[in-house]
């Protein structure tokens, strides 16, 4: 593990960087509009790739969902999964297709109960990946409101939040 | 609860309070509508359901769907299994529709063990949907009459829909309310993974009925003998997610005649599983060991004799 993989167990850090990210983003979203989403996407996507795939192996799917999987990647989910843990979790928590790693949601899911902004978005309703938006910018994709494709009838909120002893 | 939808035996049982037997179904390795028959044969007569595996285990078989059409036109109650593994979205909502035009309301929204459990490891892993989307999915056109893509049906799909529970791996303490949302997304009741280990679905159990699902989704237990203490070998290491406690093992290791004492053991999980708060069946799986979980269902007065309507 990388000096900046370790940075994963620090949740409570990172969704913090996120959020001052996120807000950055959002100061700069004029700027974004001004010189167009399309070459904004370019402009953002070197970085984000660089940034995120340190720390967290970003796959550049395009529809960042870090801070609400316990600022753990699901892409890295060989099964792609991204609303929970498969039934295939071998003992010790470790992952059904690639013994040798820990399951990314048993990670996911300790490490979001440590969070206090985003920690109970492990259980919202993910929609399927948008396959259009592999490999453009997250951040751009958020701002421009593109969308996964869901109808409006897709569910996203559960009311389930973590119980915080 | 809400309303019976499908009107089909397995819903209807299950909304009657009766506690259900379900029976799990490997479809052959064949293109002979007798095979399929013949696998259902024994436990069809015990079964409340049968569930048709969809590549279990990721190895092929005549498909899940073709299979429930011809148990469902020879008179038995199925459950169809729908696994993420090798279909996109647009393969699962047609085939969803073909589904319940054929009659198969009842559908089990599964991930799928990965190709590489089975025997095509050479094969691409699709997963473009997980399985909680798929329910959600499945809900919609149901209930909106609608492709995800916003496309009206003309006539909307009934389905009874059912999700995967495994409280045996971890992490144990994210498993029931992940049943949460599956719930939400649109699960009605829910299968699990094979059940050794009594003390842990108890806990698990005890959450779930704090979450208060029991009221929400019914909850059917699986189980199924062993033949050895190989089986249980081969189910500890071959089979993704399943977990037999090292007492199980040792008991079968010991035990003189071992067709017997895997089937006592089997009893005895199902009679302290039936006194679990929330539990509403049990889901017999015992392949290649139909005649053994027959006499189990016999023993424990499951035959469906007596549950007849």
């Amino acid at each position: 593990m990388s000096v900046f993989n370790r940075l994963r167990n620090y949740p409570h850090i990172l969704e913090v960087a996120y959020q001052f990210t996120e807000w950055i983003m959002q100061g700069m979203h004029p700027f974004f509009k001004w010189i167009g989403y399309e070459r904004a996407s370019k402009l953002l996507r070197l970085p984000e790739k660089i940034g995120k795939g340190a720390v967290f192996n970003c796959q550049m799917c395009g529809q960042c969902t870090l801070h609400f999987t316990g600022m753990t990647c699901p892409m890295g989910c060989p099964k792609n999964l991204r609303n929970g843990p498969c039934g295939g979790v071998r003992v010790g928590g470790f992952c059904e297709v690639d013994a040798s790693m820990k399951c990314v949601w048993v990670e996911a899911f300790e490490r979001s109960q440590k969070m206090k902004v985003y920690g109970d978005g492990i259980f919202e309703i993910r929609p399927p990946l948008n396959h259009r938006l592999v490999n453009s910018s997250a951040f751009i994709n958020l701002l421009s409101l593109r969308s996964d494709g869901m109808p409006e009838v897709w569910q996203t909120q559960t009311g389930l939040v973590h119980d915080r002893k | 609860m809400t309303e019976n939808r499908t009107g089909g035996r397995f819903e209807s049982a299950l909304r009657a309070g009766k506690f259900v037997v379900t029976a799990e179904v490997t479809p052959p390795d064949s293109a002979d509508a007798q095979d399929v028959l013949k696998a259902a044969q024994t436990l069809g007569r015990y079964a409340d359901a049968l569930n048709v595996t969809d590549g279990s285990g990721a190895n092929c078989h005549i498909s899940s769907v073709a299979a429930c059409a011809l148990l469902s036109n020879a008179g038995y109650e199925v459950i169809f299994q729908m696994s993420c593994r090798d279909r996109n979205r647009i393969a699962m909502q047609g085939e969803l529709l073909g589904a319940s035009a054929l009659g198969l309301h009842n559908v089990l929204c599964l991930t799928g063990d990965d190709v590489t459990a089975g025997d095509h490891p050479q094969a691409k892993r699709v997963f473009d949907m997980d399985s909680t989307q798929l329910l959600q999915t499945a809900r919609i056109m149901r209930d909106d009459g609608i492709f995800l893509s916003g496309r009206k049906l003309s006539a909307k799909p009934k389905f009874f829909l059912g999700g995967a529970d495994n409280p045996f791996v971890e992490p144990f303490e994210f498993r029931p309310l992940r049943l949460a949302k599956k719930i939400q997304a649109g699960a009605e009741f829910f299968q699990s993974q094979y059940c050794f280990d009594v003390e842990r679905l108890k806990s698990h159990m005890q959450k779930v009925c704090e979450l208060g699902l029991h009221e929400k989704a019914f909850f059917i237990i699986g189980l199924g003998p062993l033949r050895s203490e190989k089986t249980a070998e081969f189910l500890r290491t071959k089979v993704p997610g399943v977990r037999v406690p090292e007492s199980v093992v040792e008991r079968m290791r010991k035990a003189q005649d071992k067709r017997a004492e895997g089937k006592k053991i089997c009893v005895e999980i199902i009679q302290q599983v039936r006194e679990i708060q929330g539990v509403t069946g049990i889901h017999m799986m015992a392949y290649k060991q139909e005649e053994a979980g027959a006499e189990i269902l016999e023993e424990v007065g499951l035959n469906n004799k007596e549950m007849m309507r």
